[in-house]
């Protein structure tokens, strides 16, 4: 049974349709990237499903529970991380995890051990006597992440967790982001603009103008925008485009004295055309398709226009953190 | 009801009060201004019957005024917390809308009565005698307003979202509510319009409350307005509307 069930979901503000008749199912432990331009009906959706909003018409789930009917067994087996921050600034770390707990309800003998817990889990259990004015942005997420798994919820939501943060607390947080499923038993489903961040998901459906305009895993999505795409300059193009040829069967594309050769996989390919072609070889270069791509092919428009500092590729980012600490 | 939450409310105001040295500060300036500067002042005009001075006359107005500020100011928080985020943090949790307004009416009613009861340690400075059981009506009548009016602030909380509404608010309902409750004249003494204005404002019954307890025996212009009794249940019942009506313009929905 998935874990997130939502069927036909409406949401209207007045003439203004913000979710427009979106289904979708999330498997339990896996980790649902809901991605989308500003403004596409993220929240929105959230809202309902966190029964913070009622819905125009349709219906959404949560564990089973009908998110317009049971709102309080919804609630319970949730957790929220807002788009903006919900921290009281003028208390510690600790007591903001200590009222979260308290305010669901989790058994006063345990709230200790949970909030060590969570302050450790994020790296934040030695700052957890500091007013949380003091914190930095990622710090604060870092805190909201903690804050929302106290109550060991089912499901976590995280509405644009890394909005506004430097590459490096960024790919911190998706450190732990995606640990979690396993860690704690936690379904994860989030909202980003941020391209590359979906890669990191199981699963991702692509949200514009209230509609869901493609869903499926990060591979899928991507094979639908071609494969990857090899260039490479070499001493003699002519002679190199034959050995491909030979190699590969592909027609190589000659731009700007350049070679393109698209193939569906790039890197498995590269060695292989080093191999081939020897010395002849002056530099290679790797291009995949992003989800930024399928969106652009989808709504031809680019999802956003904003620099994401060299963030290329999330994976690797949080692979080379975690190599560092 | 949800006992874990009310708890986790009020625990949360007591430790920002404890915190919050200069509204501790403003909360006991603010009276003691009053008492002395303005109160000693008026004595000087005003000598009211019955050998009493104006400055003791205005004293449970004053302990009213006390409670209206710090009750006001600590349910006004909710439209800070709404700024900046934190409201939703209690708004999306398992917990009752009931539960909500009960624990931040606490939340105030904590706060409220223990500044009442710093104000109310000044008695012997303004030469009234107050016996003991006298101080446990006073107590217990500050509990009981601090209540109503903290949940009277959470009702007016519900309908602004920004700080930028807190000075309308100050000053267009908590001063109006002030001079109009018998706190600095006797409510028997005003023009018609004013004491009808005066006799549907739930500090009134508070403070004349707080002169039934202070002044007992007191006969004349300077006297109570009503009964203990009808003050009480004043404040008993909008207490629980005021209660009610909140909780549900929580619950309601966008
Ligand atoms: N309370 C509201 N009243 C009226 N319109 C609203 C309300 N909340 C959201 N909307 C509108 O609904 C649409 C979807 O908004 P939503 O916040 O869900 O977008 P989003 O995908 O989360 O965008 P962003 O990436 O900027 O966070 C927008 O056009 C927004 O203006
Ligand atoms: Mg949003």
């Amino acid at each position: 049974m998935p874990i997130i069930k939502v069927e036909n979901l409406v949401k209207s503000y007045g003439n203004l349709t913000a979710v427009d008749g979106i289904s979708f199912e999330v498997e339990e432990g896996t980790i649902f990237g809901f991605l989308g331009p500003n403004g596409a009906g993220k929240t929105t959706t959230i809202n309902v499903l966190c029964t913070l909003i009622s819905a125009t018409s349709g219906k959404a789930f949560i564990d089973g529970f009908d998110c317009a009917k049971e709102p309080s067994k919804v609630r319970k087996s949730i957790g929220i991380v807002f788009q903006d921050t919900t921290l009281d600034k003028d208390l510690t770390a600790y007591e903001n995890l200590v009222f979260h707990a308290y305010l669901y309800g989790v058994k006063k003998s345990e709230i200790k051990t949970r909030v060590h817990d969570a302050l450790n889990f994020v790296e934040l259990y030695e700052r957890k006597d500091d007013l949380v004015k003091k914190y930095s942005g990622g710090m604060k997420r870092r805190l909201e992440v903690a804050r929302g798994l106290i109550h060991r919820p089912r499901v976590l939501f995280l509405d644009e967790p890394t909005l506004g943060l430097d590459p490096q607390s960024r790919a911190n947080l998706w450190g732990f982001i995606t640990e979690m499923p396993k860690k704690h038993n936690v379904t994860i489903f989030m909202t980003t603009h941020y391209m590359e961040e979906a890669e990191v998901c199981d699963k991702i459906a692509i949200i514009d103008n209230g509609k869901i305009i493609v869903e499926g895993s990060p591979e899928e999505l991507k094979k639908t925008v071609g494969g990857d795409v090899v260039s490479l300059r070499t001493r003699d193009n002519n002679w190199s485009r034959q050995e491909i040829k030979k190699m590969f069967g592909i027609d190589a594309e000659e731009k700007d004295g350049e070679l393109y050769l698209t193939t569906g996989k790039g890197d498995a390919c590269i060695p292989e055309l080093i191999r081939g072609l020897g010395d002849m070889v002056l530099s290679v270069k790797l291009q995949r398709p992003t989800i930024n791509d399928v969106f652009l092919k989808l709504t031809g428009k680019a999802i956003r226009v904003e620099d994401v500092s060299g963030m290329s590729n999330i994976k690797e980012e949080v692979r080379a953190y975690r190599r560092r600490h | 009801m949800e006992f874990n939450a009310i708890y986790v409310l009020v625990a949360r105001e007591f430790k920002k009060f404890i915190r919050e040295r200069s509204r501790l500060v403003s909360a006991i300036a603010r009276p003691l201004i009053w008492l002395f500067l303005v109160g000693a002042g008026m004595s000087r005009l005003v000598s009211p019957a019955g050998g009493m001075s104006y400055t003791q006359f205005i004293f449970p107005g004053i302990l009213g005024m006390t409670i209206l500020f710090s009750s006001i100011f600590s349910s006004i928080s909710i439209i800070w917390d709404k700024e900046f985020g934190f409201f939703r943090e209690i708004l999306a949790a398992p917990v009752s809308r009931l539960s909500i307004v009960i624990g931040k009416g606490l939340s105030g009613t904590v706060v409220s009565t223990i500044q009442a009861v710093i104000v109310l340690l000044l008695f012997p400075v303004l030469g009234l005698n107050l016996g003991l059981l006298q101080i446990i009506e006073v107590l217990i009548i500050a509990i009981a307003l601090s209540f109503c009016i903290s949940t009277f602030g959470i009702l007016l909380a519900t309908f602004y979202d920004s700080y930028e509404s807190f000075s309308v608010i100050m000053n267009f309902i908590v001063m109006p509510m002030f001079f109009l409750s018998g706190a600095m004249y006797p409510v028997k003494l005003l023009p018609k319009p004013l004491a009808i204005a005066t006799k549907l404002n739930p500090l009134t019954y508070g403070i004349d409350a707080l002169k039934n307890a202070i002044f007992p025996v007191e006969e004349g212009p300077m006297s109570a307005d009503f009964s203990l009794a009808t003050d009480m249940a004043v404040i008993l019942i909008l207490s629980i509307a005021f209660v009610v009506i909140a909780a549900r313009l929580f619950e309601r929905k966008k």
